[in-house]
């Protein structure tokens, strides 16, 4: 009723309502973005009943992730936006000393260090690092003449390298490479040069042969069944043969809600996490993965529009840097089942079932929320 | 820092960063654009390959192999079953180092050194997937010493599989054949789908020839699996066919008995039911066990089989090529007096030896010192080959050509399995084209005793004294009695008539009258008295063309071959059987045992 209140409000602002501010702007949470998000957690978790082959406890395990990621966005929003960056180089520093200490004491889980005990719950550092490298590169060139120059990127550089380093050796590949595409994102729109960004992919291909000898040989199979599957069709391809298949068996309208016979009959892997998207696709077919994409291009649209509104550099340039990798995120998750880009292991944000990126993802939007809704009254 | 770094220019800064955010902006809808693209790519293009793939991965097909056909003799006896097996299966694709469980199988089950090479074979002609057979007939021991180590032999099976088996062994080999493993070439031939799961196909005989009936229809199951390949449920069931169980014309105890007969001799016996042309024994010698192929005849047992110089994987009744000797002078007879170059009354004087009219040569008559004055009765009942030298002279070689083309020499009888050949009927051309000479006139004087290159099989032999039986009806022989199809009544074969002689009554009355004092009067007193009256005509076939003296000790392989051929009774056959030994003159001695058997038990 909140919400339906909310939107008469909004095409019926007149003048006299000015001052009046409804219970949303109370608690600093914007309504469209709060929609979108609550629609694709539902989604999700309509999808996740199926992937799950209909185990109800996965998807209340789910809501509980869902239930505390939002109570985490909810604090984050009422934080006013220059408190935040108060406080980015303390969280910065905090999360690269916790990140050296996951790699000394971490437990080991999945075979790679990531997790630091914390009592109830499990705190990966490194998802805290996705967080605080945007925030960290926002803060710095807030104080900074744009566009960035040598010395400037040489810094950045540094604050996004040094904690994917350290993340990448845990080793988390996948973290750490969304590390390096949430600080990239900054940079992009602090306004590098479109040619520093050429230089940089020439490097990279450069240094291709030496990254590829430093990588984990899971990772480097990976990497070589992204370019034939086939290669391996029982082994590491596997995945993506049989994400394709899901997905293009899917066709238009798709096999039906708990209909999919490729992860209902375990022949696609990993159908809760990494590749809920193919079941999405195999059981709701295009429809639905074009509802699902419309989804993620409206909050995103919705977030590119605060960072468009921000007040000062530090808002744009950290509002604009999540919401980006946000989206690119979501990118290569479907782009990875489709079959299109290299399997890297990225969850597809609020749909696969798990709490820790969950929370990362929302604490994002949380700050994109207290940005937006705490307007001062002039602007910097 | 250097202080003018500092200095910010925020319009400017702001306005350069919504310019990126659009920018931005528009390259995350190109990317959304892409996913699109292949979203519709995947699901709308190329939606039916995935969909068929998909499929793929949940629903197989198990076929359920048919059982094979069950052979019969007439009177209801089993030539051909079925029993149950237990084998060792392996599919390749689902065993983990193949090799190495090979090496491991082998500390449980012992596995012979063939059977592996057999296994290698089959694992090159067959795809991956395919079930191979390892090791045919494990025994109750075996089969449960692999059941406890089953877990560690991850693509290896025990099948439980029904396969042939011949109960009469040999007595039968060259009537029903065998079946074997299907081999490289008949899976080109057959319809793969239609033996998904059989691993058995017939090889020669009735077991080829009736292959389609004998086989049956598949049966499929399709089911649903996981991605581990367990059964999650059955979606549809198509039960196989049996096929279809066979009643063949033989009489196993009646082949049994020529067999004995027979005893160590190499020869055949066929004996055909004149009235339908069912053949009642197909029997040759020696023989081999036909169990021995079923399952995979070793190098070492095929090697002894094949170089054995008595060559018992041959099927002397349908592919023995042998001159007929004098058995071939009733239908020269018959000839001569249809054309009435000879009559009935007409005599001859045989002093012994026959010269070709304006030439030099002579023809010695197997009798020293001749058969006197002969006329066409005598010649048949003694066998008189002077007599015949002259009837064919005056024939000439194209009426005895015709004659005996038209008893069915030199042609296929038509009967139901594969093997037959055809034999030879000598013409001029042929002479030409194949020995490279001229016709003489004393090749036609030769054929006239069944030299010379007349070449018959003991089969074609037996069809042609059915027809004399039958004064003139050509059956075609045949083997399937009648035909059980699964939920179908028993369909009884009918005979077919191929031809009918038209010869005068008389003639027939002539030459079978002859025929019927053979055995009393003539060259067939081996085979002595009978209670029943027999029609017969003896003959030897020179396998070299010289004559041995009486006393002379004559090498085993130079000796001339022995034929008896008769029908019994006269006036209503029931039984014509012709008789071929191998350099021996045990002709009559067998058919009177056969004929005595078949005509006294049912009398």
């Amino acid at each position: 009723m909140n919400l339906i209140y909310f939107i008469q409000q909004k095409f019926q602002k007149r003048p006299s309502d000015r001052q009046r501010r409804t219970l949303l702007q109370v608690l600093h949470l914007d309504a469209w973005l709060l929609g979108g998000i609550a629609t694709l957690a539902f989604f999700g978790l309509f999808i996740l009943y199926s992937a799950s082959n209909q185990q109800l406890s996965v998807v209340l395990q789910q809501v509980a992730h869902l239930m505390f990621a939002a109570l985490v966005l909810f604090i984050l929003a009422q934080i006013p936006p220059h408190i935040y960056r108060q406080w980015t180089p303390g969280i910065f520093a905090i999360g690269l000393f916790m990140l050296i200490v996951v790699l000394i004491v971490g437990h080991v889980g999945k075979g790679a260090q990531r997790w630091l005990p914390l009592g109830i719950f499990n705190f990966q550092p490194s998802e805290l690092m996705k967080l605080a490298v945007p925030m960290m590169l926002s803060w710095y060139y807030a104080e900074r003449r744009l566009p960035p120059n040598m010395t400037d990127l040489a810094i950045s550089a540094g604050i996004i390298f040094v904690p994917a380093f350290l993340t990448a050796i845990e080793p988390d590949f996948g973290t750490a490479f969304v590390i390096i595409v949430g600080g990239g994102c900054v940079l992009l729109f602090a306004g590098i040069r479109w040619r520093f960004i050429l230089l940089v992919f020439l490097l990279l291909l450069i240094a291709a042969p030496i990254i590829w000898h430093s990588l984990h040989a899971y990772q480097q199979i990976r990497i070589l069944t992204f370019i034939n599957p086939e290669r391996a069709p029982l082994g590491a391809g596997y995945h993506i043969i049989q994400s394709k298949i899901a997905v293009g068996s899917g066709g238009f309208f798709g096999k039906g809600w708990l209909k999919g016979t490729q992860s209902h009959l375990h022949f696609l892997p990993e159908h809760s996490t990494d590749f809920i998207f193919a079941v999405i696709a195999e059981e709701l077919g295009l429809f639905g993965s074009i509802i699902l994409l419309m989804i993620y291009v409206f909050i995103t649209a919705r977030c590119f529009y605060i960072a468009y509104v921000g007040q000062d550099t530090y808002e744009r340039l950290l509002s604009s840097g999540l919401t980006l990798t946000f989206f690119l995120s979501a990118f290569l998750n479907i782009g990875m089942v489709c079959g299109v880009l290299p399997v890297v292991g990225l969850p597809l944000p609020l749909v696969s079932y798990g709490g820790t990126s969950m929370v990362t993802t929302m604490a994002a939007f949380g700050i994109l929320m207290a940005i937006h809704m705490h307007k001062k009254l002039w602007e910097k | 820092m250097k202080q003018k770094l500092t200095i910010k220019n925020t319009t400017q800064e702001k306005r350069c960063f919504k310019y990126r955010l659009v920018t931005i902006g528009v390259g995350a809808i190109i990317l959304i654009g892409l996913l699109f693209i292949r979203l519709v790519y995947l699901q709308i293009d190329q939606h039916y390959y995935y969909q068929t793939l998909s499929d793929k991965n949940k629903i197989d097909l198990v076929p359920i192999p048919p059982r094979r056909g069950i052979i019969y003799d007439r009177h209801g006896e089993i030539l051909a079953k079925n029993i149950a097996v237990f084998s060792l299966v392996v599919i390749p694709d689902r065993a983990k180092h193949l090799k190495k469980s090979l090496e491991a199988l082998r500390t449980i089950i012992p596995i012979s050194p063939a059977d592996l090479e057999e296994f290698d074979e089959q694992l090159k002609e067959h795809r991956r997937f395919d079930e191979i057979p390892l090791k045919i007939e494990l025994s109750d021991k075996e089969v449960a010493r692999f059941a406890i180590n089953r877990y560690r032999f991850p693509g290896f099976f025990v099948k439980a599989e029904l396969i042939r088996n011949y109960p009469l062994g040999q007595a039968f080999a060259h009537v029903v054949g065998y079946v074997g493993r299907i081999n490289i070439v008949e899976l080109d031939q057959i319809d793969t789908s239609n033996y998904a799961g059989t691993n058995f196909i017939g090889k020669v005989g009735i077991e080829k020839y009736y292959e389609p009936q004998l086989h049956g229809k598949v049966g499929y199951k399709k089911i649903e699996t996981d991605a581990a390949g367990h059964i999650i449920r059955t979606l549809e069931m198509n039960s196989s066919e049996s096929g279809s169980d066979l009643y063949l014309t033989i009489d196993s105890k009646l082949q049994l008995v020529a067999e004995q007969a027979l005893g160590d001799e190499r020869g055949a016996v066929v004996a055909i039911q004149p009235s339908t042309g069912q053949v009642l024994v197909l029997a040759s010698k020696p023989s081999y066990d036909p169990n021995l192929f079923v399952t995979g005849i070793s190098n070492q047992d095929y090697q002894t089989l094949q170089n054995n110089e008595a060559h018992p994987l041959f099927n002397r009744t349908v592919r023995g090529l042998y001159a007929p000797g004098s058995t071939i002078k009733p239908f020269i007879a018959l000839e001569g007096l249809n054309s009435q170059v000879v009559t009935p009354a007409e005599k001859i004087f045989d002093p012994g030896w026959y010269r070709v009219p304006n030439t030099e040569h002579v023809f010695h008559d197997w009798k020293k010192g001749g058969h006197g004055w002969v006329n066409i009765s005598k010649a048949i009942i003694e066998s008189c080959d002077t007599f015949f030298f002259n009837l064919a002279y005056q024939l000439g070689i194209g009426r005895i050509d015709y004659i005996l083309d038209l008893f069915g020499f030199g042609k296929m009888t038509g009967i139901d399995i594969n093997e037959e050949l055809v034999g030879n009927i000598p013409t001029p051309e042929w002479k030409m084209r194949y020995v490279g000479l001229p016709w003489y006139t004393g090749d036609t004087v030769l054929c006239a005793i069944g030299q010379s290159y007349v070449q018959v099989t003991p089969l074609q032999l037996a069809v042609a004294t059915a027809t004399l039986a039958n004064r003139g009806e050509i059956l075609t022989p045949y083997l399937l009695y009648a035909l059980k199809r699964t939920h179908h009544p028993v369909a009884k074969q009918l005979p077919i008539l191929k031809d009918k002689l038209l010869f005068d009554q008389s003639e027939w009355d002539i030459v079978v009258k002859a025929m019927s004092l053979v055995t009393r009067l003539g060259t067939g007193y081996h085979f002595g008295r009978t209670s029943y009256t027999v029609a017969a005509k003896t003959g030897t076939a020179q396998v070299v063309s010289r004559r041995f003296k009486e006393d002379e000790n004559v090498p085993y392989k130079l000796r001339p071959d022995s034929w008896f051929i008769a029908f019994a009774p006269v006036n209503h056959p029931k039984i014509a059987i012709a008789v071929l030994t191998e350099h021996s003159d045990s002709a009559p001695i067998v058919a009177r045992k056969v004929l005595d058997y078949y005509l006294l038990k049912e009398m």
